[in-house]
């Protein structure tokens, strides 16, 4: 890990001839460095134009029932083919995209938020807030996941419903369930780090200067450990949509005539022989998003990896 | 007397409890001629009716080499009055035996019995309140002790027996039994029973020996090694049995039936999923006969295209259907939803049940998602053919659909939506997770919404739907949805039990934990005294028509029937392995052989 590494080396090189830039730019500059990264902007970019804008380019109801033209292969009608329904795939695809996306985001933004959270807050004491915290995070570690989620989902689905609708609720409620259920592994990395910086030099520095625990933490530490957490995060995303599918398919998540990418996928599975297009583009879809978020994180915490020489 | 009553007659000619002249000597007595009634039983097929065991070939027993059954689900016992599913119900039908079988038509065939009682043969008594049994002689156990009435003495008092926890119970405990004399016992009902083939018949009629079992009945009934190591009369003697993975047995050289049985030894192995034992017999042949094909019917043509083997289907009484709840699933009374103090919004009233009676494409779900393996059907009760009603019908027409909601005062508002009094047309629909049943979920769901009617879907994993935990909301018997779906066996070939489904004593509720049979909690007065009335009623024909009226009024309103599914097995091409519907699939295992 990188807190792991000691003094590093951009210290002792010497200062090229260059004005310095702001932050920002810095991070950009850096970032494009990473040559898949930049790609992977490109990808992650079009298939989130694809879902948000495609349904204007491609105006297909997501459930018109066509027995005629059931698990045909793409052609001009259906590009990417059809379901053993005949509904219309790619219509099916941006639908799904929008949701699947949505939860893979929003689930990581709430895990990483409560795992930076929780691991600072444990990094940082030197009392009992740390055992305590450790403690929690062991008791989540330890919960058995899918009971949990089957009774948070009885205990709540109803009442999230009522005042949220049925998507609305069900999307919270998902958003919440994953992220609240994968912040362990983040709090862990952070407070490792924490643990490591908060004792470095530079940090011994400017508490000496009279920096405050807040702006230790906010311009010192944290910046320093983020590296891994982005990665983690990013991994995030891609284990949410995947949840997401579970909880699908245990009928536990949306309804099962919604097509996210997860489903589309369950769905698929029986007609893999006859028809691979069925499940080789939601398939390839999730592919392209978690390799390419990946790869952003990848880039991501090489830019912002203050001992690192780019 | 009506075409229903005619047809009812001749099914009773069919499964000769009613004699053709006796038949003939009615037709006279309401003004048909005596060839007119013949050519009825002609184009009834009675005059060909073949029975089952008639297609056997071999003219000798043994020689067929082994025979290899492929179960997905393994058999944990053998002893068919502990039997949990028919996994254990088919192992221990190669060892053990009942009096009488059920045959695909629903008639009963006799197999331990020297005949099938009957009024003409004077086994069945005027008042329906006894049968007399009479035992082929001759037939031994495998351990080589005569089968005597004294056997079925001891089946009736260990399955009754609240202590030795037989699942048969229920078949045994409303009847007396008292032997005659070597060869014949009488079954003595409390009260006029014209369902009398209960005990001793089909799955629930297989008879243990005494002189193995005596000692264990009782609460020590469990600890018995017949339990694992079965002495029957059956086709076939036990060989080896490990629990969870295989049978074998080789074969009875003092079998009562002649010629019989084909093979010299059989196998049942356990284990696996229904697909790739499609696969073994279907594609590879490594096996002759796979039970239980749940798969879609593409699936299973493609494995067929290989000509190793062919998919069979018999039909029994197994119905895929759509219930439209009666009560409100979204007040609360008492702590419990769908209370049947309330009245469902939608659905008290008749023509909304009509509206989506004819949103529902049944043509469309059974071309598409059932192929060969279900058939579709505007009936609860689907056999025998004698209580079929012919009364009924469906159609797919969204058009009417629409006129009967406008008449009803659903009208569409702005977002497409129907509504009255405020009310929108939303209706929450469940089901267990399986493919097909999504498929029929989005079928119904596009033409409901074309209708005016939004549905939201729900599927819930089928280890929750169909438990029987009263504390799960999620239940299919708690039903707090507005529809749901799922099928349901009819296993025995007379619809009595099954159309308890209807009765409103027997609604699913809070106060039986919801155990009960009625899980739409329907109720209905003319449907309650017709079935009562059939309850009593000794004459089948006049029986028969009862039970059909109360299979008309229960699809009338809120019982949408779907599909008549079929019992879907694989079987090998060589082998001729006739079964039915209404019994285990090996009830007529000593008549399976093989074309040289």
């Amino acid at each position: 890990m990188a807190g792991s590494t000691l003094a590093s080396p951009s210290d002792e090189a010497p200062a090229l001839a260059r004005a310095p830039a702001s932050p920002g730019r810095e991070t950009w500059r850096r970032f494009r460095r990473h040559r898949l990264a930049v790609a992977s902007v490109g990808v992650l970019a079009l298939l989130v134009a694809g879902v948000v804008f495609g349904g204007l380019l491609w105006p297909v109801a997501i459930d018109d029932i066509d027995f005629a033209a059931q698990l045909q292969g793409p052609s001009w009608d259906h590009p990417f083919g059809t379901d053993d329904l005949g509904q219309d795939l790619l219509a099916r695809m941006i639908y799904g995209g929008r949701i699947s996306l949505a939860v893979g985001f929003a689930a990581m933004a709430v895990a990483s938020l409560i795992g930076v959270l929780v691991g600072a807050l444990a990094g940082m004491s030197r009392r009992l807030l740390d055992p305590v915290l450790m403690w929690l995070t062991d008791l989540f570690l330890s919960l058995p996941q899918l009971p949990l989620l089957l009774l948070v989902i009885y205990l709540f689905r109803d009442s999230l419903k009522a005042v949220f609708g049925t998507q609305g609720g069900v999307f919270l409620m998902i958003v919440a369930v994953i992220g609240g259920l994968r912040w362990m592994p983040v709090a862990r990395l952070v407070r490792a780090q924490f643990l490591s910086l908060r004792e470095k030099e530079f940090v011994e520095a400017a508490r000496s200067q009279g920096a405050t625990t807040g702006h230790l933490v906010r311009r010192h530490i944290l910046p320093n450990a983020l590296g891994p957490v982005i990665v983690a995060a990013s991994i995030e995303v891609s284990a949410a949509i995947i949840a997401e599918s579970t909880l699908s398919f245990l009928g536990l998540g949306f309804p099962p005539d919604i097509p996210t990418w997860g489903r589309l996928l369950f769905d698929a599975k029986d007609h893999l022989d006859v028809a691979p297009h069925w499940a080789l583009f939601p398939g390839g879809a999730i592919f392209l998003t978690v390799l390419s978020i990946n790869f952003i994180g990848d880039g991501l915490r090489d830019a912002l990896d203050p001992r690192r020489v780019l | 007397m009506d075409e229903r009553d005619l047809r009812g007659l001749i099914g009773r000619v069919k499964d000769g409890r009613l004699s053709r002249r006796a038949f003939v000597q009615r037709m006279v007595a309401v003004g048909l001629t005596a060839p007119m009634a013949g050519l009825m039983l002609a184009g009834n097929d009675v005059a060909m009716a073949a029975d089952i065991r008639s297609g056997y070939k071999p003219t000798k027993a043994g020689g067929g080499g082994a025979l290899k059954l492929l179960w997905w689900q393994a058999p944990t016992l053998i002893n068919p009055h502990f039997a949990v599913g028919t996994k254990d119900q088919d192992a221990s039908r190669i060892f053990y035996e009942p009096l009488a079988a059920w045959d695909p038509d629903g008639n009963l065939v006799p197999v331990l019995a020297a005949s099938i009682p009957s009024k003409e043969n004077g086994a069945l008594a005027a008042d329906g309140r006894s049968v007399v049994w009479t035992l082929k002689p001759g037939v031994k156990w495998h351990d080589g002790k005569p089968l005597t009435a004294d056997d079925l003495v001891f089946t009736w008092e260990y399955a009754r027996d609240p202590a030795t926890a037989a699942v048969t119970a229920g078949s045994y405990k409303d009847c007396k039994v008292e032997k005659i004399d070597d060869l014949s016992v009488r079954v003595l009902f409390d009260k006029p029973t014209p369902y009398w083939c209960d005990a001793y018949v089909g799955i629930v009629g297989m008879v243990l020996p005494k002189h193995l079992f005596g000692p264990y009945s009782g609460a020590k009934s469990r600890d018995a090694p017949q339990n694992l190591a079965p002495v029957g009369t059956g086709p076939y003697r036990f060989v080896e049995f490990r629990p969870g993975d295989i049978v074998r047995g080789e074969r009875n050289p003092d079998y009562h039936l002649p010629n019989r049985p084909y093979f010299d030894t059989v196998e049942m192995k356990g284990g696996g999923d229904a697909v790739s034992a499609a696969r073994a017999v279907l594609q590879t042949g490594e096996y002759d006969y796979a039970w239980n094909m749940l798969i879609e019917d593409e699936v299973l043509k493609r494995l067929e295209t290989g000509g190793k083997g062919r998919v069979d289907v018999v039909y029994g009484g197994k119905l895929e259907f759509l219930l439209l709840n009666a009560t409100d699933p979204n007040v609360e009374v008492d702590g419990e939803r769908a209370s049947i103090t309330t009245k469902h919004p939608a659905f008290s009233d008749p023509k909304v049940a009509q509206a989506i009676n004819l949103l529902v494409d049944r043509k469309s779900i059974q071309t598409y998602i059932y192929g060969r393996t279900g058939k579709a059907t505007a009936n609860t009760v689907n056999g025998p053919e004698r209580f079929v009603s012919k009364n009924t019908s469906f159609a797919f027409d969204p058009a009417r659909a629409n006129a009967l909601l406008d008449e009803a005062g659903w009208k569409k508002g702005p977002d497409g939506i129907r509504a009255k009094d405020g009310k929108k047309l939303k209706l929450l629909f469940q089901t267990s997770i399986n493919a097909p049943r999504q498929k029929t979920q989005a079928i119904i769901k596009q033409a409901a919404a074309k209708a005016g009617i939004e549905i939201e879907l729900k599927s819930v994993t089928g280890s929750v739907f169909f438990s029987s935990d009263p504390a799960n909301p999620d239940t299919c018997t708690h039903f707090y949805a507005d529809m749901e779906m799922y099928a349901y066996s009819m296993t025995q070939a007379d619809p009595a039990i099954w159309l308890l489904m209807y009765a409103s004593w027997e609604v699913a509720q809070k106060a039986n934990k919801w155990q009960g049979r009625n899980v739409v909690r329907w109720r209905n007065d003319a449907y309650d005294k017709a079935y009562n009335a059939a309850q009593s009623e000794l004459d089948p024909v006049k029986r028969a028509a009862l039970l059909i009226k109360c299979n008309d009024l229960a699809v009338s309103e809120n019982v949408v029937p779907l599909i008549h599914r079929a019992e879907v097995s694989a079987v090998g091409a060589a082998l001729t392995a006739p079964r039915s519907g209404w019994d285990n699939d090996l009830s007529f295992l000593p008549d399976w052989y093989k074309e040289a």
